[in-house]
């Protein structure tokens, strides 16, 4: 099982890596509106630091969005996932470890280079630290969440829009908590029960969701 | 295990695309040693039975059971005996021939030598090519790569013929008599002349659909 799982994620980094112009895209995407945001809100160092950890969370989410679209789509489309249905393991372990590969090539870059964004922001070096923290909590729910819309949306085309709109409701909560968390981080709080709460919603969400994604799976290939 | 007793066996399956019944009461078994060859026009519900035999879809009414047990709960059982090869590749297209194939060797924890099998279907020289750099024809014979060496009892392929070349399909032929003389188990979709020998062969010929 363990060896499965193993099997998966490797081919799945493979799989990116030869096609890293793909990988870049939510990056760059977060990238531009992070930079675009100070610009646009002008001088006003006071506005731009209470603004720039929900802006950065906002755009967090929506780059996540944006990668979301083609985690199962290629395999549905080759024949990868009827093949991984057909196999001997838990489905749900080999798509969890799919997750798991989408959140390396496409999360953690975003969490890596969020503190360089936030210095745009002028947020405080506490703010900074919370800003990480919060990401590298919140992200892993956000992908696990997006696997479940990803699933079920895999067989229909031009999906983008629907699948959005899926995940929008679902993944409210991580963006309160995160950004509220990074804020409050920002002003000097403590912010270990925001934290903790994340922390929670990602639990939830790694148990939970790998079992709703193998059946949205089993669906869309039906 | 009993190995004498492979059998695949379905009752009075209904199938449906949508909103579209395909056909009603097939009942049909497939036993060692033996291969069924589905027959129809085109849109007849070939590819659906045998998705639904596979376990990829649901029938809509009947059981489907794999040796006296039905296949719903026993997937993972069923799963271990089966490997199917559908119309799109399952191949992926970054990833090299030899990648493809070890990762699929991999996952049902065989080891066993690519080489022969690479050789045989004369994709030796381009083995180590991505996916995507292959003719439609050597994706094909790649797939089927998947199928031949998975060392399970019960293939079922999907039009395999499709894209092959004359020397393809007799090597193909070849391989598949071969499978059932070591007691494998066959189900298959084709247009074309199965290359199955006769004796081993049934015909199960699907209508079309009313207009």
């Amino acid at each position: 099982m363990i060896r499965a799982f193993r099997l998966v994620f490797v081919r799945e980094l493979t799989v990116a890596f030869r096609r890293w112009s793909d990988l870049v895209l939510p990056l760059v995407f977060f990238v531009i509106v992070c930079t675009l945001f100070p610009l646009a809100v002008g001088q006003n160092a006071k506005i731009l630091q209470e603004v720039g950890p929900g802006a950065i969370w906002v755009a967090a989410l929506l780059a996540t969005l944006l990668s979301l679209n083609s985690l199962f789509r290629e395999d549905f489309e080759d024949g990868s996932l009827e093949q991984l249905a057909l196999t001997t393991e838990p489905l749900s372990l080999l798509l969890l470890a799919k997750t798991l590969a989408h959140w390396v090539v496409t999360e953690l870059p975003l969490v890596v280079i969020a503190p360089v964004l936030a210095l745009g922001f002028g947020m405080p070096a506490s703010g900074v630290t919370g800003l990480v923290l919060t990401l590298l909590v919140g992200t892993p729910a956000l992908s696990l969440i997006g696997a479940v819309g990803a699933a079920l949306t895999a067989g229909l085309r031009g999906a983008s829009g629907l699948l959005a709109l899926l995940l929008l409701p679902l993944t409210v909560p991580v963006l309160i908590f995160g950004a509220r968390a990074a804020a409050l981080a920002g002003e000097g709080h403590s912010i270990a029960g925001p934290l903790y709460l994340l922390g929670g919603i990602t639990m939830l969400a790694l148990t939970l969701t790998p079992f709703a994604t193998a059946a949205a799976v089993r669906v869309s290939l039906d | 295990m009993d190995t004498s007793s492979f059998k695949l066996e379905w009752r009075n399956l209904s199938l449906w695309r949508g909103d579209r019944c395909l056909q009603t009461g097939l009942s049909g078994a497939v036993e060692k040693g033996e291969a069924v060859t589905l027959r129809g026009p085109n849109g007849c519900g070939k590819t659906t039975l045998l998705r639904t035999l596979c376990g990829l879809s649901q029938a809509e009414e009947g059981e489907i059971l794999w040796q006296e047990q039905p296949t719903r709960k026993i997937r993972t059982t069923f799963h271990a005996h089966l490997a199917y090869s559908g119309h799109v590749n399952g191949l992926k297209s970054d990833l090299t021939t030899r990648e493809n194939l070890h990762f699929a060797a991999s996952m049902h924890g065989r080891h066993t030598n690519q080489n022969d099998l690479l050789h045989g279907l004369g994709l030796m020289a381009c083995a180590d090519l991505p996916v995507r750099n292959l003719s439609a024809g050597q994706r094909r014979r790649a797939s089927l790569a998947l199928v031949l060496g998975s060392g399970t009892e019960l293939w079922v392929l999907d039009e395999p013929y499709t894209n092959l070349d004359t020397a393809g399909c007799e090597w193909l032929a070849r391989r598949l008599n071969d499978h059932l003389a070591m007691g494998g188990l066959l189900l298959l979709a084709a247009h074309q002349g199965s290359g199955i020998r006769p004796e081993r062969e049934t015909l199960i010929e699907l209508a079309g659909v009313g207009q």
